[in-house]
């Protein structure tokens, strides 16, 4: 339970779902006829409906991106480090909105919901999701909140794939992409962690070929061995030996296969506690949201070409020790907007936190997003004066 | 970078910049040049830096600005990708300025480049009198901490043009004060100019 929640927090906050009677025709070439979204949103829609702001989430998370469902919570939202009143993305100057994904597991429609054709959880009959599929039924959501342009689309790792995404499909509809730790496409070695993951799930006896949810039971160890792996790549080398060396639990070896190391013990509670929470049918089902994500796909495989229509602004942060989506990454996406003379901002952040550092406080980088965003506003406000 | 104040070197590379040009400022700093720019002239432009301080200053301005080091590799920039490539108080701090100048020519179709002149009549005599490294507003560092390990002269930087076949197309001098023009510093420029303003373009 948290005793006070802190000035700069959104506070407590209510999750509201939208539920949508349209169909969807999805990249795969399957179609849900209907479906649910749930989402939350801090700071209030200001008349001219032009300061609103989109989260796109990552991998693991969920549209509760801050503050405190009530008091009880031990935690706030995975993104409390940066949005809030005062905070790189500010809740008194702007309407933020964090979906979750369809297929999420966290009260958007997903495997875990109900088929209507057959009255049972869909499991593994879910239709594969793509990075394109959750940008068009992000833009549903922006038609049903009455916001015809986007301040900002702002998202990191997958996250950053939705905004990419968002400034080739719907150009019109954003005026700023934020693209933090990201990539414009996985590489072999991603691929290969997210097969890991994915085996992991797919071997485990209590899996039933996606349908575990009739058996009352899930691939807890596979879930489990998914995010120990996951897990590693968040991370960097520096991070973990600073963080755990080679520490013992107890001081001493026992020669056995129990938690000796600490970082053993760190990613068995971290690989548990995601077990408990989280679907495995959607954590395979976003894993291959990753592998499939390459914009410059559908244009010969050029992303010059992908991105030459894209019509807003971009801000770029990668991290210096991330090695999931290393800047090299980033710099491909900066290089390629540098050539299509798009209006580009790129900053390598200096951080030994690997991956992770997105989510964390690091005041260099939290410096370069606030004012960043700063400016975004005070150009709302000069298009308001003209 | 050096403490140079820049005001007195933008009424010139003003002059010197087309309107709506494509404007590439290498070691840009807070971005204070591009924004003038932007306003002024409404360029489009880039700036490159590495201090993440300056950077947050530069988007802050709402100026495009790269986080990218001037000493690696610019190969990500394509040839006469810009109208005008511009460098100013940079060169000296660069660990191979001609190589840099090489890539300014070839990004940019002229480029425009500041410097301290070491050849200025009071560096001269702070060395000839004192016997020691020069001292002074415009070179405001002691010759262990100086980020300026490159300092040259006009007469220098004139010669590398020459060698490299690099055309000036202007050479202004001025000095932290705005005085610049008088007939007498541009009769002696590598006595009486304290920055070097040039614009330079490849022959041919």
């Amino acid at each position: 339970m948290t005793d006070t929640i802190a000035a700069d927090s959104v506070g407590i906050v209510t999750p509201q779902t939208v539920h949508f009677d349209q169909k969807i025709e999805l990249e795969c070439s399957k179609f849900l006829p209907a479906y649910d979204l749930v989402y939350e949103s801090y700071g209030e829609l200001n008349a001219s409906k032009n300061n609103a702001v989109l989260i796109c989430h990552a991998l693991s998370s969920h549209h509760h991106a801050a503050g405190y469902h009530s008091t009880e919570d031990t935690k706030p939202g995975w993104w409390e480090n940066c949005i809030g009143p005062g905070k790189a993305i500010d809740t008194n100057k702007f309407f933020v909105v964090c979906p979750n994904n369809l297929g999420g597991c966290h009260g958007s429609t997903g495997p875990s919901s109900i088929n209507p054709e057959t009255k049972r959880p869909w499991g593994s009959d879910f239709p594969m999701m793509t990075v394109k599929d959750w940008v068009k039924v992000q833009a549903r959501l922006a038609d049903y909140l009455g916001i015809s342009c986007w301040a900002a689309v702002i998202g990191g790792s997958l996250g950053g794939m939705q905004v990419l995404q968002w400034s080739i499909d719907f150009p019109e509809r954003l005026k700023n992409a934020v693209v933090i730790a990201s990539t414009p496409k996985l590489s072999a070695q991603n691929i290969a962690f997210n097969e890991v993951a994915r085996q992991a799930i797919l071997s485990d006896p209590n899996f039933h070929q996606g349908h575990y949810y009739q058996y009352d039971t899930y691939p807890k160890q596979g879930l489990i061995l998914a995010r120990m792996v996951g897990h590693i790549t968040y991370l960097s080398d520096d991070a973990m030996r600073t963080k755990f060396g080679r520490d013992l639990q107890s001081g001493k070896f026992h020669f056995g296969f129990d938690v000796e190391f600490q970082v053993e013990s760190y990613l068995r509670h971290q690989g548990e506690m995601f077990s408990k929470n989280f679907d495995a049918n959607t954590y395979l089902l976003m894993t291959k949201a990753l592998d499939y994500f390459d914009p410059a796909r559908e244009f010969n495989g050029d992303l010059r070409l992908a991105l030459k229509n894209a019509l807003c602004k971009f801000l770029v942060i990668s991290f210096t020790t991330d090695w999931r989506f290393s800047s090299e990454r980033s710099q491909d996406i900066v290089n390629t907007l540098l050539l299509e003379n798009k209006n580009v901002s790129y900053a390598d952040i200096d951080a030994p936190q690997g991956h992770d550092s997105f989510l964390m406080p690091i005041p260099r980088y939290i410096k370069i997003f606030k004012n960043y965003m700063d400016r975004v506003h005070d150009e709302l406000n000069m298009e308001g004066k003209v | 970078m050096s403490a140079v104040n820049l005001r007195p070197e933008l009424e010139i590379i003003q002059g010197w910049i087309k309107p709506s040009a494509r404007i590439l400022d290498l070691g840009c700093g807070d971005g204070q040049l591009l924004a003038f720019l932007y306003a002024d002239r409404n360029v489009k432009g880039y700036g490159l830096e590495i201090d993440e301080e300056k950077i947050a200053e530069c988007v802050r301005k709402g100026v495009n600005v790269i986080e990218q080091n001037l000493d690696g590799d610019l190969s990500n920039f394509a040839d006469n990708s810009f109208d005008t490539v511009i460098m100013t108080q940079a060169l000296q701090v660069m660990q191979q300025p001609d190589k840099v100048l090489a890539e300014m020519t070839r990004i940019g179709k002229e480029a425009i480049v500041t410097f301290p002149n070491f050849g200025h009549w009071k560096t001269r005599l702070f060395l000839g009198l004192k016997g020691m490294m020069p001292v002074s507003e415009t070179l405001p560092y002691s010759w262990y901490n100086t980020p300026n390990i490159h300092l040259c002269t006009f007469k220098d930087f004139e010669a590398l043009c020459e060698e490299n076949q690099y055309r000036i197309m202007n050479r202004n001098v001025t000095d932290m004060y705005h005085n610049r023009g008088s007939w007498l510093s541009r009769r002696f420029p590598n006595l009486l100019g304290e920055i070097a303003v040039y614009r330079i373009k490849q022959h041919g």
